[in-house]
């Protein structure tokens, strides 16, 4: 019985061991059949072969009945926003930018970033069901990719994009991305918005290629070293509809940790997973102090660009339409190897690792209309934005800001739009004469152009709210508790380690040199005294 | 065997721990300023919120004792006269060789100078300094005490202006106390043992 014993226990462990070692093999696999109810590849209605996109969303539309119905009516789809307040008509459709300028009359190549197909002109139907690309925010496989100038279609037969290079787009295999749909993930999302501006990185400096797969260093959230979130984990509401947009950004969510039937379901803010209370409190209680007047990105963003891809800083189009002697495009890079000159597109500088610059914000972006007059001899801001210290709604929050250098219109002092891209030789990049690109998309967009243009410089704040880094590597407190601190240039409020009152200083240090010259001198004059007496 | 014990433990502690305190509120509260930097901004806010509690504590205590003893009294201001020739001693008698004015007895040890810039010390300069930093320090609370429309400036400035009186205090404290005894550094050594050295 003893013996029996001091053999069987090791058998028995080791067998436990080997359970346990295939249990947790095993578990993975497991998880990912439990995540779905439905199989794709399994649905009759996906089992063709499918010659377009409109035909793959017609087959998605026999099941999910109202999805389109529900894309219609968002942002992705409309690419406009009424201000609320303003009434103001925001958006892609109508806003200037200091990228690309804007959409009128570029559609076919703005528009391989819509979620629909064939939005290529002013006809494009807004009510088209079978439009809408479910794909392109579904594919799993990595495969389905827009083609840049297909106005929101993917190439259905391998083509070179650039036009005539190399490089070359494959088409997808579209029965096998639409039986392989699934939840959108970092790379669907980013396939347009880690490329905004025309590029990798280029637009939003918190946002690009290097956010696919980051580490937690990059991303502490989307690290898939770490919670490995996705950005419908934070970007999530009912319908389609995405919450966290840009032109009612949320600056300060009162509401804290959001719980169901109770709160907004807004997961788009920090306060709505960590409280507006979140640091561990020490001697002091400072850090949640602050969450009243600063954003938790003021602090958890110490940088952006910090993927290892470059943000674009700085687009002058006045250099544009430069050749070389004998006749062709130049193209320059500067010493990291990052493009600095095209003929096509004007002068750029690019930055990684960047500060972020800092502003009051309560969450209202105003953006300049295309008709509303500008000061020729100033900077023009794009867009610009409500909050001061004395404002409760707001705090201080990062931005990236894109400068540059556009056309105006000289004569009405306004901005205008240019037409850039198309086969037309009214397009900027086939005549490279900004007059005729100018009216071309002036005068598609019913808008005034006096005929007479310049370049001015603008700016276009972009609020940052990605790059959030691990706690290790968060800004501390002198960053601008300090004389030459990030906050220098925001004024209207005192802040310690920074401000202080030039005569209170003064005074207080001439009182302090005083007493110390008085007891100096008196000293001095009694050991005189009595060295004179004796 | 007649020694006076000028200063019992409680008030020798006091002293000490008081000088220590001011000290390192000075060092951190300078820090917080802008002055310099040396010890890192949030440790300096620690170091100096923390001292800040205990020196509240301590001058609670000490008012505490100072009322139950009845040794409050030693610091009432003396009549103009006794004030006045102390104050032409400093300025003339004490480079002629004349005799100090002021006879110290036990109910009497300070001088009346002494009486009156410690009154001033712990009965004005201290409790500015304390009420402005507690305000400071209770920023985020002014709506709930109707103080939102107030300047932190304001405050800050105050406190401020309380540091630089305790820092100019600091060095003729030190001048006096340690050049003005019978005995080389005298008073230095009461404070520490809480009597004099008597001769021979």
């Amino acid at each position: 019985m003893y013996s029996r014993n001091c053999c069987t226990l090791p058998l028995v462990s080791l067998l436990s061991l080997l359970s346990l070692l295939l249990f947790t093999v095993a578990l993975p696999a497991a998880e990912e059949i439990i995540k779905t109810t439905a199989d794709h590849t399994k649905f009759d209605e996906l089992q063709q072969t499918f010659n377009s996109g409109p035909e793959v969303t017609q087959a998605c539309l026999s099941c999910h009945t109202e999805a389109s119905k529900q894309i219609h009516k968002t942002k992705h789809w409309l690419w406009k926003f009424t201000h609320p307040d303003t009434g103001e008509e925001l958006g892609k459709q109508t806003i200037v930018n200091n990228f690309c300028g804007a959409i009128e009359t570029n559609y076919a190549r703005c528009t391989s970033c819509h979620i629909g197909y064939g939005w290529k002109d002013n006809s494009f139907d807004f009510s088209s069901e079978t439009n809408v690309d479910c794909l392109v925010c579904h594919d799993t496989t990595g495969t389905y990719k827009k083609f840049p100038t297909g106005a929101g279609h993917p190439p259905y037969v391998d083509k070179p994009f650039p036009p005539k290079s190399k490089k070359i787009w494959k088409a997808p295999d579209l029965s096998q991305v639409a039986q392989r749909v699934g939840k959108t993930s970092r790379k669907t999302c980013g396939a347009c918005h880690f490329y905004g501006g025309g590029g990798d990185g280029i637009k939003h400096g918190d946002l690009d290629s290097s956010m696919t797969n980051p580490n937690q260093t990059l991303d502490v959230h989307m690290g898939t070293d770490g919670l490995d979130f996705t950005c419908s984990t934070c970007h999530q509401k009912e319908g389609h509809d995405v919450s966290g947009s840009r032109y009612i950004t949320q600056a300060k969510d009162e509401h804290g940790i959001d719980v169901p039937g109770r709160d907004d379901n807004i997961r788009s803010t920090c306060e709505s997973c960590h409280g507006d209370k979140p640091h561990p409190v020490t001697v002091n209680n400072k850090l949640n102090d602050h969450t009243n007047k600063i954003a938790c990105t003021t602090c958890h963003i110490p940088t952006y660009a910090r993927g290892g891809r470059p943000t674009k800083t700085w687009w002058d189009w006045s250099t544009a339409g430069r050749m070389s002697n004998d006749g062709k495009h130049i193209k320059t890079k500067d010493a990291q190897g990052y493009v600095n000159y095209v003929t096509k597109k004007g002068s750029f500088e690019w930055g990684e690792n960047l500060v972020p610059e800092y502003a009051w914000y309560s969450g209202n972006i105003r953006y300049k209309q295309l008709d509303e007059k500008i000061d020729p001899n100033g900077v023009v801001a794009i867009n610009t934005f409500e909050g001061s210290y004395d404002d409760p709604d707001a705090r201080i929050w990062p931005f990236k800001v894109m400068r540059g250098k556009q056309p105006f219109d000289k004569g009405n002092n306004t901005l205008v739009t240019t037409h850039l891209f198309g086969k037309d030789s009214d397009a900027y990049w086939k005549s490279f004469d900004w007059n005729r690109a100018i009216k071309a998309a002036m005068d598609a967009g019913n808008a005034d152009y006096s005929g007479e243009y310049g370049f001015i410089e603008t700016t276009y704040h972009w609020p940052l709210a990605h790059m959030v880094s691990p706690k290790e590597e968060t800004l501390g407190c002198e960053s601008c508790h300090a004389k030459e601190g990030r906050l220098g240039n925001l004024s209207g409020f005192y802040m310690p380690g920074r401000d202080n009152y030039y005569w209170v200083d003064l005074f207080g240090w001439l009182a302090v040199l005083g007493t110390v010259g008085g007891i100096s001198l008196h000293g001095l004059g009694r050991l005189f005294s009595k060295a004179n007496r004796r | 065997m007649s020694q006076i014990y000028y200063f019992s433990l409680f008030e020798r502690f006091w002293h000490w721990s008081q000088a220590i305190l001011i000290f390192g509120m000075l060092i951190t509260g300078f820090e917080i300023h802008g002055t310099y930097q040396l010890l890192g901004y949030e440790q300096a806010i620690n170091l100096h919120t923390i001292m800040a509690w205990v020196l509240i504590g301590l001058w609670l205590l000490a008012l505490f004792w100072h009322t139950t003893t009845g040794e409050w009294r030693q610091y009432l201001p003396s009549d103009a006269d006794t004030m006045l020739s102390m104050v032409k001693y400093y300025l003339v008698g004490i480079f002629l060789g004349a005799p100090h004015p002021f006879h110290r007895k036990r109910v009497e040890k300070h001088n009346p100078m002494q009486r009156m810039a410690y009154l001033i010390l712990t009965m004005v300069i201290s409790p500015i300094i304390w009420l402005s930093g507690i305000l400071y320090l209770f920023y985020q609370y002014w709506p709930l005490i109707g103080m939102s429309g107030t300047s932190l400036g304001l405050v800050a400035a105050v406190h401020t202006i309380g540091a630089f009186a305790i820092l100019s205090f600091i060095p003729i404290h030190l001048y006096l106390t340690l050049t003005t005894s019978e005995e080389p550094f005298g008073y230095l050594i009461e404070m520490i043992v809480g009597h004099e050295r008597k001769r021979g």
